[in-house]
């Protein structure tokens, strides 16, 4: 099998870690993934924001980057919701403006072989326990294309939950946004704020040590929320606590 | 729409003051999260809820696909049992149809069932300015009407007041419209209740005229139905001489049947009620009982240019249960008079942007009034698959695009204001073509990282004046791995 690490913009540019951790993770499990050097951005800011037509030259590279592959893992519910769910209504717009089913074509095969990290662990490889340890008490925010556009249910939680040394505490509000929403966050920043500082609350509440979510993007509103309101509690991506073993402990 | 809302301001800014108010976000807070989870509750005991919403969703689609026919065939048969119908192309031909119509009776008073259309197209102002008082008999809008106020909420209008600004409200405000609050009034629900009860049951007995909406009107029988909790309606559907019903023109449902499906649906979504309380219907006149005329005024008011909108035209579904406003996390920050609407919340961001176009600030700016989470859609009664309109309506903003407008295909222009924003999208875009361009520009944020302020300027305010910004990572991902790997994907 074939498979690609995408990793997206965001992870590539901000995040690093995370995708050091995806490699490690997946290398472990004995998958060999590849980070073709040519990929860059799903279009999902642009796609969200109202730029639709801006977007479909990135959807058209990112079609071109990863069909080859049999697999392509991405550590984002919402890079992955943009692939699996607006690249084929990207599709069905191009031909209702009659432009014909060029579009549709050239997006149609990296539909389905897009996953989320935690679809491809738990339905693809088929594992919960990936082997990882980590002594610390964690709670699991759902990120909302994670939750609700992809359907990821109770996945993330089973494979946390097989964690040696992980504590899991349920946090409430879980289902709630975080606010961050893409441009939301700055468009309509007075909103996005009071929906972040809650989410802290929330996640304060719980006396966890560390939140755990499945996308940097929510996880950069939340992290620096915590960091201004001095919550004393951190953001940690979910495959950097997979990766995490007793050898090599992540920090 | 209502004259109220002319000139409000950009929803960031009309959401400002609501965000502060720590008392009304806690009231929000407290209504919306027990509604919810009431609504959660009485939604999983249905064990073919999925499919009655996929059949409520079909049903929508099915007659406004066919809406044309529905329609004449509903005019048909209103006629045939005795109402008159009337067609108003928008909300000022409406008011002016009612006005006369009241006027022809020789009263100059009227009372009113909870009625979103006439909300919509601002009726009671315009009768105000005829010479004819409306009086508002759902609790709700009566306490909205008492204190000269605005509604907040599709389905509690007064979801912003507490009980003792309710109380305050009464004591000041009911003697100046009829019968005064009695002496000593506290802030108990039954106290409250009955000084609405007291200054109601006047009017009811004295109205001569009655206004209404309708929740559904049956195609084949000519059947209004109106759903309430209070049965204040039912008092104003059957008292009253004459009855006036401004309903807009996609409340049609083809038969009984289809009927069927919405009484199960609306009640559990809205109030959470496994069956509604008053559900009152009616076909034109019936001698001996009832209203002795009956017109039914059918609203157009922008429906027929977003029904012309491939994807917009979904919002046409609505069933106005409020079951995505108490989801929405925006609205329960933000409140419901910052969306400029009698329609707030979710459902609000994407029909009035298309009702009333997007020329307006606030209506061009509340396609963006969402994070996209999905919740909206998730709870949906009849699937409207909110996130997917906020993101089409967008586009529209941003990028312009064909649209109907008072029947004609027009093509707008982007809006002002986004220009620096497509500016910026096209430069990303081409970065993102590029992956030599992206790497070089992550390179040098890498660089320059230690000399990245924590808080910025400008429009970078809008980030760092609630969040720390992140840490720029010495290198790029994309960096280590073909430091480490470059020899397995070198070429790429």
């Amino acid at each position: 099998m074939r498979v690609a690490l995408f990793l997206t913009c965001v992870n590539d540019t901000l995040y690093p870690d995370t995708g050091r951790a995806v490699v490690r993770l997946l290398t472990r499990l004995g998958v060999d993934v590849d980070f073709p050097m040519a990929q860059t951005c799903c279009g999902q800011a642009h796609y969200n924001t109202g730029y639709r037509h801006e977007a479909e030259p990135l959807a058209r590279h990112f079609a071109e980057v990863f069909g080859g592959y049999d697999a392509v893992v991405t550590p984002s519910g919402s890079c992955g919701a943009m692939v699996r769910e607006m690249y084929p209504r990207m599709g069905e717009r191009a031909r209702a403006e009659g432009r014909g089913d060029a579009l549709a074509r050239t997006l149609a095969p990296v539909v389905p072989t897009t996953y989320e990290l935690t679809e491809f662990l738990v339905d693809v490889l088929g594992v919960t326990d990936v082997g990882a340890t980590y002594p610390h008490t964690v709670t699991y925010h759902p990120t909302c294309h994670g939750l609700r556009a992809l359907g990821l249910g109770d996945r993330p939680r089973r494979l946390l939950q097989a964690v040696r040394g992980l504590e899991l505490v349920e946090l409430p509000g879980a289902d709630e946004c975080c606010g961050f929403g893409g441009t939301f966050a700055v468009k309509n920043a007075d909103v996005s704020a009071a929906m972040g500082a809650d989410k802290v609350r929330n996640a304060a509440s719980t006396g966890a040590e560390v939140l755990c979510a499945a996308d940097n993007s929510c996880l950069m509103h939340i992290g620096g929320t915590m960091t201004r309101l001095n919550s004393g509690m951190r953001p940690v991506h979910l495959a950097e606590i997979l990766a995490s073993t007793e050898e090599e402990p992540a920090v | 729409m209502s004259g109220t809302f002319v000139g409000m301001p950009a929803f960031p800014e009309a959401a400002q003051d609501a965000v502060r108010d720590t008392t009304l976000r806690g009231n929000l807070r407290h209504a919306t999260h027990t509604i919810r989870a009431k609504r959660a509750k009485a939604v999983a005991e249905v064990s073919d809820w999925a499919a009655l919403r996929e059949a409520g969703r079909r049903i929508k689609d099915h007659t406004l696909l066919h809406l044309d026919r529905y329609l004449e065939q509903l005019e048909a048969a209103v006629t045939a049992a005795g109402g008159t119908v009337h067609w108003a192309a928008d909300a000022e031909e409406a008011n002016r149809i009612v006005a006369r119509l009241v006027r022809e009776t020789g009263e100059s008073e009227v009372v009113k069932v909870k009625s979103m259309a006439t909300q919509e197209i601002g009726l009671n102002e315009a009768l105000e300015a005829e010479g004819i008082r409306a009086y508002e008999t759902d609790l709700a809008e009566l306490i909205v009407q008492l204190g000269e106020d605005r509604p907040s909420h599709i389905l509690v209008p007064a979801i912003h007041r507490n009980r003792g600004e309710i109380r305050d409200v009464f004591r000041s405000r009911m003697g100046h419209w009829g019968r005064p609050a009695p002496e000593g009034l506290t802030d108990t629900p039954a106290e409250l209740a009955e000084a609405a009860r007291l200054h109601l049951r006047e009017k009811f007995l004295r109205a001569k005229v009655g206004i209404s909406g309708a929740n559904f009107m049956v195609a084949e029988t000519g059947t209004l139905v109106v759903v309430e909790s209070e049965g204040n309606g039912r008092m104003c559907l059957t008292l009253p001489e004459t009855l006036i019903s401004v309903v807009g023109i996609e409340k049609v449902v083809p038969s009984w049947r289809d009927l069927e499906v919405f009484l199960q649906t609306l009640p559990r979504s809205s109030t959470a009620e496994r069956m509604n309380p008053y559900t009152s219907t009616w076909t034109g006149t019936t001698d001996g009982d009832g209203p002795r005329v009956f017109h039914l005024v059918l609203l157009d008011n922008g429906r027929t240019d977003t029904l012309a909108d491939e994807v917009g035209r979904q919002a046409l579904r609505c069933i106005r249960c409020s079951a995505c406003l108490n989801v929405c996390p925006v609205y329960e920050r933000a409140g419901g008079h910052a969306y400029g609407s009698v329609y707030p919340g979710p459902i609000g961001a994407i029909l009035s942007p298309q009702l009333r176009g997007t020329g307006s600030a606030i209506d061009a700016s509340l396609p963006y009034a969402s994070s996209l989470c999905g919740a909206c859609y998730e709870v949906c009664p009849v699937a409207i698959d909110i996130p997917e309109v906020l993101v089409h309506l967008r586009e529209r903003v941003a990028q312009g695009g064909p649209v109907t407008r008072e029947g004609n295909k027009v093509v707008l222009k982007p809006a002002a204001g986004h220009g620096a924003e497509r500016a910026a999208m096209r430069a990303a875009r081409w970065a993102f073509r590029h992956p030599g361009a992206l790497r070089a520009g992550q390179r040098l944020a890498s660089r320059t990282r230690r000399l990245h302020p924590r808080t910025l300027p400008g429009p970078g305010r809008a980030w760092t004046g609630s969040r720390d910004l992140p840490a720029v990572p010495p290198e790029p991902f994309r960096d280590w791995w073909q430091r480490t790997h470059g020899g397995q994907d070198g070429a790429r």
